[in-house]
């Protein structure tokens, strides 16, 4: 029977990981399900949802070849997956101040207070050197309503941190 | 009659380009009474167009009233729809009946102009807005084979499209 793991691999972006990791996971018998890959300050990162008719140990023997040759490094865990248990998100937040420390934890500290759950979170640093720039994008869910999040958010544009709080009115057509 | 079944994505047929409606009878009137209960047998379906119940032509219902605190038209029935005029641009979250168990961004104008017939052949001109202008360029789309699928665009280039608040 088939099993889920997270699979997922890190090392030195370059041109064609994509293609070879996931080519050895197909010749190897895997399925891939729901992933998230992206470069992250020059490192690639990939964690894919890998679904496969072995265990954990039979996982490692078939990307160990293609993680050495591309340098990455590999950590599986077995999880309890399932395809089509998608949340819909309710609300979109997007942050953005100039960079410094305890940004991120104190945003969303104050989103956890207020009853938003984040389903989905990039980050980044931009602007200069001197004068970097953070920006945060998430998608969650408000489960106590959009207000509660907008009230409670409210106390941070003081700070000198930029906030948006908009309602994701999904279209269903 | 048994509810119109949905076409679901990757159906070839959902790519066709719908015809134009020449005649406006009872059989037309019929099958628009069928298409609305399709649409309002869907979970939190406000749209349909025929084509995703397999008849190609260009008839497309949207019905955004049950939304709360949005302009709209009530139920609108469009035949051989045509926007006429947009106005400015928003990304917003779309899903479809025939692409079930996936949501998405799209572009879309935030206020359209269009013009259509109704049930009976009879010219009826609307302004629209927000949600319900999304709907139906969503649903006009499907007239011409198109689905949000084809529309994806990264959340990322919605970052500083909206107004910054005053301290």
């Amino acid at each position: 029977m088939s099993n889920w793991f997270m699979l997922n691999l890190i090392g030195n972006d370059q041109s064609g990981i994509v293609a070879q990791v996931t080519n050895a996971l197909y010749k190897g018998g895997c399925h891939l399900g729901e992933t998230s890959m992206m470069r992250l300050g020059g490192n690639f990162t990939m964690m894919m949802m890998t679904s496969l008719d072995g265990t954990e140990t039979d996982l490692e023997k078939i990307v160990k070849p293609v993680a050495e040759k591309l340098e990455l490094h590999v950590h599986i865990d077995s999880i309890e997956g399932r395809l089509h248990q998608h949340v819909e998100p309710n609300v979109r937040v997007t942050v953005f101040g100039a960079d410094r420390a305890g940004i991120v934890a104190q945003v969303t500290g104050v989103l956890s207070e207020s009853g938003m759950n984040i389903l989905d979170l990039e980050s980044d640093v931009g602007g200069t050197e001197d004068k970097p720039i953070y920006i945060m994008y998430m998608e969650g869910l408000a489960e106590d309503g959009i207000e509660a999040l907008r009230t409670a958010l409210e106390a941070l544009r003081t700070e000198g941190i930029d906030v948006d709080v908009e309602e994701i009115e999904t279209l269903i057509g | 009659m048994p509810l119109l079944e949905i076409l679901k994505y990757p159906d070839e047929r959902l790519k066709q380009i719908s015809n134009e409606v020449v005649v406006f009878d009872d059989v037309l009137r019929s099958f628009i009474t069928d298409l609305e209960e399709a649409m309002r047998a869907g979970p939190g379906g406000v749209g349909i167009a025929a084509p995703q119940v397999a008849r190609f032509e260009r008839i497309v219902i949207v019905d955004v009233s049950g939304k709360p605190k949005i302009k709209h038209n009530g139920c609108m029935i469009l035949v051989n729809p045509e926007i006429t005029e947009w106005e400015g641009y928003k990304i917003g979250r779309e899903g479809c009946m025939s692409v079930p168990d996936y949501t998405g961004n799209v572009m879309r104008a935030e206020k359209i102009k269009l013009e259509a017939l109704d049930e009976h052949g009879i010219k009826r001109e609307f302004e629209c807005e927000g949600y319900e202008a999304r709907a139906v360029q969503h649903e006009i789309d499907h007239l011409d084979g198109l689905l949000f699928l084809d529309r994806l665009v990264s959340r990322k280039k919605d970052l500083f499209r909206r107004k910054v608040y005053k301290k």
